[in-house]
């Protein structure tokens, strides 16, 4: 299944992971932060509202 | 129906959820089949070999961190002419995506450049203006962070879009501007003759069409988070001055 990259390799690898690692962590912390702050503001406006 | 209606932050928020799940379901569709159509089942290049392979990445990066910052500029300008809150924050929402993409195009360009040219930088009008693009970024982050008044940071770090813009046009046009320097020219044209194969050509467009997807999932995401915040701020400070 794993195409031959030849002597290249390891270029071609390290390509995709440092590039994948980069888009994986920005997806997760910008769902992470979303979810956060929505909670936290839920928990706000009803403290709010019930004075 | 205007489009000034999504200035209106309930309503923006509610379109935004209404519209995420498509467009990230698209989003991931489209990244995953460039990426592992152009990985697994495109052909090596006669002159660079299986490096071609890092075009899938590198080519779609680089395009959305100057599309991101030409998004950024709108609506910048929006915010300095209408003063609409949303746009100022779509605006410092789509700032960590466009960092990363351009971080993303700078490492896979170093690490591609390497084998190629020999050397992993090289000072070519290209490279250096998507380096000073990258700083503008940076620039732009911390100035957000930097300024407590929300108003005055947007109007700040609005201005400071207008001039990294110069650098952005640099970036997508530096290669027509000198005939100098190491990198190449477009890799995408309107010319057939000038054009990548189609069979580099197709999984690009693929990969493409996901890093626009997925931007735009990010920044409607990113753009909630950041109107929540905002709310939020409003209601503690409510809650200390009671």
């Amino acid at each position: 299944m794993m195409p031959d990259l030849g002597k290249y390799a390891g270029t071609v690898l390290s390509a995709y992971a440092i590039s994948l690692v980069l888009l994986v962590a920005l997806v997760a912390l910008s769902w992470w932060q979303a979810r956060r702050m929505k909670r936290r503001l839920d928990a706000a406006e009803t403290r709010y509202r019930n004075g | 129906m205007s489009l000034w209606e999504y200035a209106n932050p309930k309503k923006f928020i509610a379109t935004a959820d209404a519209v995420l799940p498509f467009v990230s379901v698209l989003a991931a569709a489209a990244l995953l089949t460039g990426l592992i159509w152009g990985f697994f089942f495109t052909p090596d290049d006669f002159r660079q070999g299986s490096t071609v392979k890092i075009i899938y990445l590198h080519v779609p990066a680089a395009m959305m961190a100057i599309n991101a910052w030409a998004m950024m500029l709108v609506t910048s300008l929006i915010w300095l002419v209408r003063r609409h809150h949303v746009s100022a924050l779509a605006a410092k929402a789509a700032a960590p995506v466009g960092v990363t993409f351009t971080l993303v195009a700078l490492v896979t360009g170093a690490i591609w450049g390497q084998p190629m040219w020999g050397t992993w930088w090289a000072w070519d009008p290209r490279l250096t203006s998507f380096l000073i693009l990258f700083l503008f970024y940076l620039g732009y982050l911390a100035l957000w962070e930097a300024i407590e008044n929300p108003d005055t940071a947007a109007d700040l770090t609005s201005v400071l879009c207008l001039v990294g813009s110069v650098f952005a046009i640099l970036s997508r046009y530096a290669v027509n501007f000198w005939n100098q320097g190491l990198h190449q020219g477009a890799t995408l044209s309107l010319d057939k003759e000038e054009n990548i194969s189609d069979v580099f050509y197709i999984p690009l467009l693929f990969s493409i069409a996901g890093f626009v997807l997925l931007f735009v999932a990010l920044v409607l995401i990113r753009t909630q988070t950041e109107i929540r915040r905002r709310r939020l701020h409003a209601i503690e400070l409510r809650e200390r001055m009671a």
